[in-house]
């Protein structure tokens, strides 16, 4: 099935490769997880990417795609390749913070435009933004505060937390407490990459929390979701959407029924961009797309509407028309922030089964318009 | 078959000649990869004392080269932001001089290894190789979580560090500092080798009778043998920060252990160039191999396995066939 | 923190140290009588996991997935022995460690190819979901309870067959003295093949009872893997005893040491660092103990002596 379906892609990108050479090509170099244990959002991230370029008809802009191995030395190897020896116009598709803080700086200081498609850490927010780095995706405490925003709206008075020991974790631990209002029932830190929670859902058991929130990415959050169901613990439990994305949610099956999650971008959100696009992803590649295939799409789309207004060969210019986001987001409104970015609405949002597909439906709006705490740290 | 030594001298030619046809030709990635597999070979050819002349295998060396990496980040680290390293009972600065950060690196580096090997010779075989790892996983473990300092983010520095006289952030000029660096630990292990103390350790491989027979203590033998490779491997550690302008945890990863040991196998073992063949190859096909499916890793396994099955001792064996120990 | 809580963990503990024996019941035993070094071993665990996951999602029976995760595991062990890792026997380490290095890149990646990036769905059967109340008030998944009695059961069998059989007998005897063996008209090659094929389905078996309540994804093995030779060098290479031990020993630090440092350093520091530095102290643990237990005995708690 998955062969089939990546057909036509290595067809169009071929086809653009030998009509671009005869014009003036924009190059964009994409490096991003393919292999191993996370090539799930590798992949989404890609196919949501070429599938707007693909939709855009530009043969012009050349997209050329690594995998890093999630290694971050692999990526700055793979970063200074784009650079040197394929000499790129502009960077994307990483998925990690780690890697993300191993190649943005070094990549943005050598004058190349880097577009984020996932990672948002609060470093490269704040002290080290950059006028050349744009995160098209969030800052990662968005989820989190709006994960907190929403405990508070339906009065919940204590929480306990969870999260990886590594920075992520704790950023996400503090951008939940930035928003929550109550009492922190609990506080714990499991080793990254734990498969086994047991030890952890005995003490959540034992806490007498009103609510749950963690954040564990990946094979992580599907190992906790199936344990903690079979637990008989009934404390509910809420998370940002990275436990409840599209492509894992079918691993987790029943047990994550219910559980509510925030997240930038659902496939039922009312806008005509969001709905072209979930059907012509479906269409494409045979699946519902997921929150990262989203975020590849946008992208992808942001970076053609300002090669529609400038050459990126003039960074100023075409750095004006990214600032502008004048494209149609999956999102519905979106903008950037004076750190580059983004300005967007965050929901709330709940697994639900449709048939026999476990997906998510949007419950409400949590944050409006919701910016980032680093804004003023960053000084461009 | 062809005279090792004739192999060894066109490798030499390789790693000078490559860059330089790169740099006249404008492709610096290749000289990118060119540091890239030079570094390699230096913490292999590190690791290849203890392994290949000793025969005690360490799957832990990741310990030294994230050790080095470390060193470097945290150095260089402090001296960008100006903040003091140690404030008492002396004031430390951070710096951005890579000699200073070697020295120090190796000084760091031979420590843990005295430590590690202390505790880790009093076992042999199986269990040699499992106790280093634990060494390695608790590296790991402690950087992941260890804050101050990134933790599993790791550490980046903006700017290469300074060498005298040069500048480091040309790709051509750091090749040639790290080039020129593999090419004396080269000439220096060598001469090792071929040294009573090489003499000795090469003859420790098989019996620990004779060794002591004639004099020497098997354990000190072994321990100095187990630091100098844990220096070198180190001091590599700092130049691959270096390269990449970052340091993270990965550095102390098993698999990069295990990368270590590819190189020599592929290379092959106890050879002096052995290191350096393997990491040159191991460097070049994951480049090459990368870009041919998303599965690439698929081939470089059956290449692998070839390489183990129908060349015994490695590329050197292979051209060569002659074992390492009648040279 | 009350009795209650602390008696979970134990069982915690417990749980997983049961399902670690699965797993380095045959790395020890492969280790023992063909002297090889076997990293590949969580890549048959990871098969074991993936196929039960495809069986019952098609069939719906999870007993049924349990088999199809034993057969088709102990079938690529065996493959994979008669194939390729036969050759290495009389190899060094070295060239071991390469071989298996190079077999889990192309399991992994094989994997991935044939199921997909994306996890897979396994979930435990119906009757053995929900918590029991044991003894002393004790809230406890009905499905981890299944798991220790299983494993114990399972380590019980393996006891007897290896104390018990002739085929047990042939076994010792390999570890003892390969050359005595196949001079005594046993057939040696076909006896590696079956314990290979053995030491392949415990781990495939393992895959598949933990997948039910973990993430079935492609590198799943690979941490098992390392815990794996943690226990079988804590307990004793070659002994099948010593990885049970090792196993539980292993099981309780991690489990408990996660718990109890973060608590244990709260006495002296405030809340945050101590989680911190507990935490960080916690997931070293287990190398910790291993050092220690090795720079004591250095071959293992039951190992031979050199």
């Amino acid at each position: 099935m998955k062969k089939v379906f990546k057909f036509p892609i290595i067809i169009a990108t071929l086809l653009s490769v030998i009509a671009g050479n005869a014009i003036a090509e924009t190059k964009i170099g994409m490096i991003t997880t393919l292999s191993g244990g996370g090539a799930g959002l590798g992949v989404d991230v890609r196919d949501g990417f070429m599938l707007a370029i693909n939709q855009s008809g530009r043969s012009d802009i050349k997209v050329i795609i690594e995998d890093d191995q999630r290694k971050p030395d692999v990526a700055v190897k793979l970063a200074d390749k784009m650079v040197q020896s394929e000499k790129v116009d502009i960077l994307t598709g990483i998925i990690w913070s780690n890697l993300a803080m191993a190649v943005v700086p070094s990549v943005t200081a050598q004058g190349k435009f880097y577009l984020s498609p996932n990672a948002g850490p609060s470093a490269l927010a704040g002290k080290g933004c950059h006028e050349n780095y744009f995160n098209v995706a969030w800052q990662n405490d968005n989820l989190y505060e709006a994960a907190g925003a929403y405990a508070n709206s339906v009065g919940v008075g204590n929480s306990f937390v969870l999260a990886p020991n590594y920075p992520a974790g704790k950023d996400a631990i503090v951008g939940y407490k930035r928003t929550f209002k109550g009492d922190i029932a609990g506080e714990l830190y499991t080793k990254l990459g734990q498969t086994d929670y047991a030890a952890e859902i005995a003490q959540i058991r034992a806490s007498g929390a009103e609510n749950v929130f963690f954040f564990l990415p990946g094979g992580m959050g599907i190992s906790f979701l199936k344990q903690y169901a079979a637990s008989g613990v009934d404390i509910p439990l809420t998370g940002p959407a990275f436990s409840f994305d599209q492509g894992i949610l079918q691993a987790v099956g029943a047990a994550a029924l219910g559980v509510v999650n925030t997240s930038q971008w659902n496939k039922d959100l009312d806008n005509a961009a969001n709905k072209a696009f979930v059907k012509s992803f479906q269409d494409a590649y045979g699946r519902l797309p997921s929150l990262y295939a989203s975020q590849g799409f946008d992208t992808a789309n942001l970076v053609i509407s300002a090669l529609e207004k400038a050459d990126v060969k003039n960074a100023g210019a075409f750095r004006d028309a990214l600032r502008a986001a004048d494209f149609e987001s999956t999102r519905g409104d979106f903008s950037f922030a004076s750190n580059q970015h983004p300005i967007q609405s965050i929901y709330a949002r709940q697994v639900i089964q449709e048939g026999d597909v476990f997906t998510n439906k949007v419950l409400s709006m949590v944050l409006e318009n919701h910016s980032n705490a680093y804004v003023d740290d960053c000084k461009m | 078959m062809i005279k090792e030594r004739h192999l060894n001298i066109f490798v030499l030619g390789l790693l000078i000649f490559v860059p330089i046809f790169a740099y006249w030709n404008d492709q610096p990635f290749t000289i990118t990869l060119m540091t890239r597999a030079v570094i390699f070979a230096i913490a292999a050819v590190g690791l290849n004392l203890a392994l290949g002349i000793g025969g005690f295998i360490s799957f832990g060396h990741a310990a030294f080269f994230g050790l080095g990496g470390y060193v470097m980040g945290i150095l260089a680290w402090h001296s960008q932001n100006y903040v003091t390293l140690v404030e008492w009972p002396i004031l430390i600065e951070g710096t951005k001089s890579m000699p200073i950060i070697w020295i120090i690196t190796i000084a760091a580096s031979a420590l843990l290894a005295a430590i590690i090997g202390m505790i880790s010779l009093k076992t042999t075989g199986v269990y040699f190789i499992m106790i280093t790892l634990a060494f390695a996983q608790m590296m790991y473990y402690f950087s992941t979580s260890w804050s101050a300092y990134g933790g599993e983010d790791g550490l980046s520095i903006y700017v290469r560090n300074n060498f005298p006289g040069l500048n480091t952030l040309d790709p051509i000029q750091f090749f040639s500092i790290c080039c020129v660096i593999l090419l004396i630990v080269l000439f220096f292990m060598g001469r090792l080798i071929k040294s009573p103390f090489g003499l000795a350790l090469n003859a420790s491989r098989q019996s620990r009778q004779r060794i002591e027979a004639v004099g020497f203590d098997f354990h000190k033998l072994q321990l100095t043998a187990f630091i100098l490779s844990g220096a070198i491997t180190g001091l590599s550690g700092a130049l691959f920060a270096d390269l990449n302008r970052f340091v993270s945890p990965s550095m102390f990863s098993w698999q990069l252990s295990g990368e270590f040991i590819v190189f020599i196998i592929i290379g092959g073992v106890g050879r002096l160039f052995g290191p350096v063949i393997g990491a040159l190859i191991f460097v070049w096909l994951e480049h090459l191999i990368g870009g041919i499916s998303d599965y690439w890793h698929i081939f470089l396994g059956f290449i692998l396995l070839a390489i183990v099955l129908f060349g015994k001792g490695g590329i050197t064996g292979l051209l060569c066939q002659k074992d390492a120990q009648h040279e | 923190m009350s009795f209650v809580l602390i008696a979970e963990q134990i069982l915690n503990g417990l749980q997983f140290g049961i399902m670690l024996f699965l797993m380095s019941a045959g790395l020890t035993l492969i280790f023992g009588v063909m002297g090889l070094i076997n990293l590949a071993h969580g890549s048959l665990y990871m098969i074991g996991a993936f196929v039960a996951a495809a069986v019952a999602s098609a069939t719906g029976s999870f007993i049924l997935a349990l088999v199809a995760a034993l057969s088709a595991a102990a079938l690529a062990g065996a493959i994979v022995e008669i194939t390729i890792i036969r050759k290495l026997y009389n190899r060094n380490h070295l060239d071991q460690v390469l071989a298996t290095f190079a077999l889990i890149l192309i399991f992994s990646e094989g994997t991935r190819w044939v199921f997909g990036s994306f996890p897979l769905y396994l979930d435990a059967p119906s009757y053995l979901q929900g918590a029991v109340t044991l003894p002393g008030g004790i809230q406890y998944p009905l499905y981890r309870i299944t798991l220790i009695f299983f494993g114990l059961i399972i380590g019980l069998g393996l006891g007897l067959l290896i104390t018990k059989t002739r085929l047990g007998v042939q076994i010792r005897a390999g570890e003892n003295d390969r050359e005595m063996v196949s001079a005594l008209g046993v057939n040696i090659s076909k006896l590696y093949t079956f314990i290979f094929a053995l030491g392949a389905a415990l781990a495939g078996l393992a895959g598949a009872l933990v997948g039910a309540i973990q993430s079935v994804e492609v590198g799943m093995g690979e941490p098992v893997l390392i815990l794996a030779f943690v226990v079988i060098v804590i307990g004793g290479i070659g002994s099948v005893k010593g990885a049970l031990i090792g196993s539980i020993l292993v099981g309780l630090t991690d489990t408990l040491g996660g718990i109890f440092l973060p608590k244990f350093f709260s006495f002296f520091m405030d809340l945050a660092t101590a989680t911190n530095v507990g935490s960080s102290i916690a997931s070293m643990s287990i190398y910790i103990l291993m050092s220690i237990v090795l720079v004591w005995r250095p071959t293992g708690l039951f190992g031979q002596k050199v």
